[in-house]
């Protein structure tokens, strides 16, 4: 028996297998987009084949935390903020785990917005979602990084002196290589855009677009949606960092005036992921390091090898 | 305390090779077969400003700094501030000389470098070495490192003036040379290290200090405390670390990070210490042996991931290498005032296992114990040791280090052990499951087959889904306390000598010293000088912090009239944690504190026992005593 069996085995994979056979109620509100999310990422799961002891799953605090709850893989639901960095280091530890890491709004640009940017800039093998529905859901309805210039809430009661993020802007300029946007109400890009985001070999960030119907009341914010894939208005070479940047700005603004721009925005398919330029450099092994552990014939290097310039 | 001892202060500024200089220097003294310790002083900044370390050495056993020295190098600065930033800061090209005068002994040498200060610079200097009995020698050594190399040898220099003043033979010291350099720099090296050697054979010698004589039975090795976490963290089978630099941290940091990745580890440097510890968790979770550290500070910002650690059991060893707080207080000076830091920081009830080692062979143990009992166990392990034990040079025994590593990854299942272990009908694995023995909880490690569970920061079910259900909340952190009964108990099996716990000193002593950390040897030496002088004094050393060895410390205090607790802080936690741990003792422990940014000498807690004996109060500039409650 292999020490990591589940992983790398291809196999028809019915979506149903990420159904946990515990809990299966989620307790999100009804009309949440985050229904959206965790239905793309178990379709585009199956759709890959991907066997889900082989998946990691590592979240955030918030609605979206709970996402490795009511999603039936290997999960690890950390703290607010905090799931990229557990996620960066599990995939350099066993680079044949598919690793998937999801928070919110205020997880991914508020609290962690320092691991995004470094995450992007180091270029992770990793899936990034984070779930964009402009507020603080779990803790009812704070001001969010994303929320609009403006917005009035219980800690911002005059309304939000401050411009929102732009969260596919700072992922570009982070380093990714990969951005998109897609939304919950567009279920059938939404599955499309995770297939290719956990295909590419780099940092893909999804910047999800989810409703909120209790505390952003409108649940249908993001409807209509625009493909900008679909739509020849907005022609352009997502391959071109400098077009992507162009066609990225315009969305970010655009969204807070209920113009809803989604689809890919960039991908760049020469840069290499983290893992193989640390490779490269001699800085992390060719075999998984997880799998030395379980080598009951590995030589151990010992310290007193190392004793020579202490002598 | 020996009778012929060497305690060699070479001073400059920071960045004219002071450290490399005295490391080669003790490292050829205990090549000569002498007993070497060293102590590092120096300011935060990069080139300038005073800095000193002492080279002690002696034909036994030495494990502290001495009280005093009684040779100094003052070399000058040569980083020195102009005229006008000198009015604000005095002139810092001559404090080499004149700032390490209060500390040096009667009857001691002075060798210092004419060729960069001059001795009227410092203030009453020629009548002060006469009160003294101070032997000077001033010697132009930039002088000669110029018409022979470069100014910068000017270190090479002073070392051979001392030797020749010392009588000691130059030959370990050129081996040490030609194994460190080669070519142009060798010979300019080796051509300044004999004409001083011979310059200085031609003065009159007026002083009667010698270097001592010894001889090991075996090969010895110079290690420093920071050097031994590491050996222990590789020899546990440790191949991940994840850090952000912050001083003293940064020495193990950087030792792991040059062994790692040619021994098929990682290493990586992370953009804040959240995210170091959080690496150092994810690598752990994936099934990887890992660890993280930082300094009072970055520690800090580890408090949210090792409470994830505690709450998901996540093996994962962490270093806390403290300096003088609060914030960032004396960045390159030690002190033990992170003890409760370390022992209660994060939300909720404490769940870690603590260590404090006393000496580099301890944190070589404790390093590798922490590793053992993090991955056996499933939750977080601290190694908590100070800016004094990161830095300071011991030789030790080279078999010490010949051990056995142990990669074992400690609670952790294989897909056929998966198999045979309790699962939800839904499939999933019970990875915290109710009825564990010990409180440990075997894991999978992702990418197992029949492993999958949910690692919730959240209170869970067993198999890892959040739950708010009473019944099981208690169960589950009754479960998680469990494993500290469990961890001291494996501690506890370990007959006295093996304990962590250190002793010293005659069994029915009368009073004792309690102290905890990188004091020992200095305690240690102060209770054989107490003894000698007549006194019953013996010594606990206390390294288990949590689970603290109740049963242990109890049995010492209960056999003593009295005790005197040192530890380097203002508060005297150490004693808190000890009366809090144990319920009662508070009439019989007097604190004796010290928090100036300057480890310990001997000589001041000898003085401070005495202080406690004849019933005096001491608040002096660099120590101060705080009487038992019953006082």
């Amino acid at each position: 028996m292999s020490v990591f069996s589940a992983i790398g085995e291809e196999r028809e994979v019915d979506q149903n297998e990420y159904t946990p056979g515990i809990e299966p109620q989620a307790t999100w509100c009804p009309g949440c987009g985050d229904f959206g999310v965790l239905k793309a990422l178990k379709g585009a799961m199956a759709e890959l084949g991907r066997d889900p002891e082989e998946v990691l799953l590592v979240t955030g605090i918030g609605c979206s935390g709970k996402l490795s709850s009511y999603f039936e893989s290997y999960g690890f639901h950390s703290i607010h903020g905090r799931s990229l960095p557990v996620a960066r280091a599990a995939k350099l530890a066993n680079p044949g785990l598919e690793v998937v890491a999801a928070g919110g709004d205020g997880d991914g640009y508020g609290i962690g917005g320092n691991h995004f940017v470094h995450t992007a800039r180091e270029n992770h093998d990793l899936t990034y979602i984070v779930f964009n529905n402009e507020i603080f859901g779990l803790t009812k309805g704070q001001t969010s990084p994303t929320s609009p210039k403006g917005h009035k809430s219980k800690t911002q009661p005059h309304g939000s002196a401050k411009d929102p993020i732009r969260p596919l802007s700072m992922a570009l300029t982070g380093g990714a290589s990969y951005v998109a946007r897609t939304a919950a109400v567009n279920p059938n890009q939404a599955q499309e855009i995770l297939v290719e985001a956990i295909q590419h070999d780099g940092f893909s960030h999804v910047d999800f677009l989810t409703q909120c119907p209790t505390w952003n009341k409108d649940a249908k914010q993001y409807v209509p949606y625009v493909d900008i894939q679909q739509n020849e208005e907005y022609d352009f070479d997502i391959t071109d960092r400098k077009q992507a940047a162009e066609a990225m700005y315009e969305a970010e603004g655009a969204l807070y005036d209920g113009t809803v721009l989604t689809g890919r925005f960039y991908h760049d398919e020469n840069r290499h992921s983290y893992g193989d330029e640390k490779r490269s450099v001699g800085e992390m092994p060719e075999t998984p390091l997880a799998e030395r552990y379980f080598d009951e014939e590995y030589e151990w290097e010992r310290s007193y090898d190392l004793l020579g310039p202490h002598k | 305390m020996t009778d012929e001892e060497l305690v060699w202060r070479i001073a400059g500024g920071s960045g004219d090779g002071i450290d490399s200089t005295s490391q080669n220097f003790a490292k050829a003294l205990m090549r000569s077969g002498l007993d070497v310790f060293t102590h590092r002083h120096y300011p935060s900044r990069i080139r300038g400003g005073h800095t000193y370390v002492e080279v002690r050495a002696a034909g036994e056993d030495v494990a502290s700094r001495g009280d005093g020295f009684n040779f100094l190098l003052a070399l000058g600065d040569s980083f020195a501030r102009n005229e006008r930033e000198g009015a604000i800061y005095g002139d810092e090209r001559a404090k080499p000389l004149y700032e390490n005068l209060d500390e040096l002994r009667e009857g001691g040498v002075v060798v210092y470098d004419e060729g960069l200060l001059s001795a009227d610079d410092a203030e009453d200097f020629e009548a002060r070495a006469e009160e003294n009995d101070w032997h000077v020698y001033p010697v132009d050594l930039r002088g000669m490192a110029r018409e022979r190399g470069r100014e910068v040898m000017r270190n090479t220099a002073g070392v051979g003036v001392t030797a020749a003043l010392l009588e000691y033979d130059l030959d370990a010291v050129e081996d040490l040379m030609r194994g460190r350099m080669s070519g142009d720099v060798l010979e300019a090296n080796l051509d300044i290290l004999e004409s001083a050697y011979e310059a200085a054979t031609e003065f009159e010698f007026t002083h009667d200090l010698r270097m001592p004589t010894g001889e090991h039975d075996e090969e010895q090795v110079l290690v420093s405390g920071s050097n031994t976490i590491t050996f222990g963290a590789i020899d546990s089978g440790c191949r991940f670390i994840a850090g952000y630099p912050m001083t003293p941290w940064t020495e193990v940091f950087t030792l792991m990070s040059q062994y790692l990745p040619d021994m098929g580890g990682i290493s990586e440097q992370v953009e804040d210490e959240i995210a170091a510890a959080a690496l150092a968790l994810g690598a752990s979770h994936a099934g990887v042996k890992a660890m993280s550290g930082s300094s009072g500070g970055g520690f800090a910002l580890m408090s949210e991931p090792l409470g994830l650690a505690e709450m998901t059991e996540t093996p994962i060893v962490l270093l806390e290498s403290m300096r003088a707080g609060p914030s960032t207080g004396l960045p390159t000076k030690p002190e033990q005032a992170d003890l409760e830091h370390v022992l209660y920081t994060s939300q909720g009830d404490s769940n870690r296992v603590v260590f404090a080692p006393g000496d580099a062979m301890e944190a070589y143990e404790q390093t590798r114990d922490a590793f053992h009992f993090a991955y056996e166990y499933g939750m977080p392990a601290i190694v908590v040791y100070d800016q004094k034990l990161s830095g300071e040079l011991k030789n030790v025994p080279a078999s010490f280090f010949d051990r056995d590593p142990d990669p074992s990854l400690g609670a952790t299942l294989t897909e056929d052990e998966i198999a045979e272990a309790a699962h939800h009908h839904s499939g999933k694995f019970e990875r915290y499951t109710h009825d564990s023995e010990t409180g440990a909880a075997p894991r999978s490690v992702p990418g197992q087959r029949g492993g999958r569970y949910l690692a919730s920061g959240n209170e869970h079910h067993p198999t890892g889904h959040i739950s708010e259900d009473p019944h099981n909340r208690v169960t589950q952190m009754d479960r998680r306390m469990r494993k500290l009964t469990s961890v001291r108990a494996e501690l506890d099996e370990r007959d006295h000598e093996a304990s962590n716990q250190t002793y010293h000193g005659p069994d029915d002593a009368e009073y004792g010293i309690v102290t905890w950390g990188s004091n020992q040897g200095t305690v240690r030496e102060a209770v054989d000088r107490l003894n000698d002088a007549g006194h019953s004094v013996k010594m606990l050393s206390v390294s288990d912090l949590a689970p603290f060895p109740a049963t242990e410390v109890t049995e010492f205090l209960e056999s003593v009239e009295s005790a005197l607790v040192v530890e380097m802080n203002a508060s005297g936690q150490f004693k808190r944690l000890m009366q809090g741990e144990l319920g009662r003792f508070g009439e019989l422990l007097t604190s004796f504190l010290k928090y100036n940014g300057e480890p310990f000498e001997p000589r001041e807690i000898v003085e401070g026992f005495e202080s406690m004996a004849n019933g005096e109060d001491v608040h002096g500039d660099d120590t101060r005593l705080v009487r038992a409650a019953g006082d």
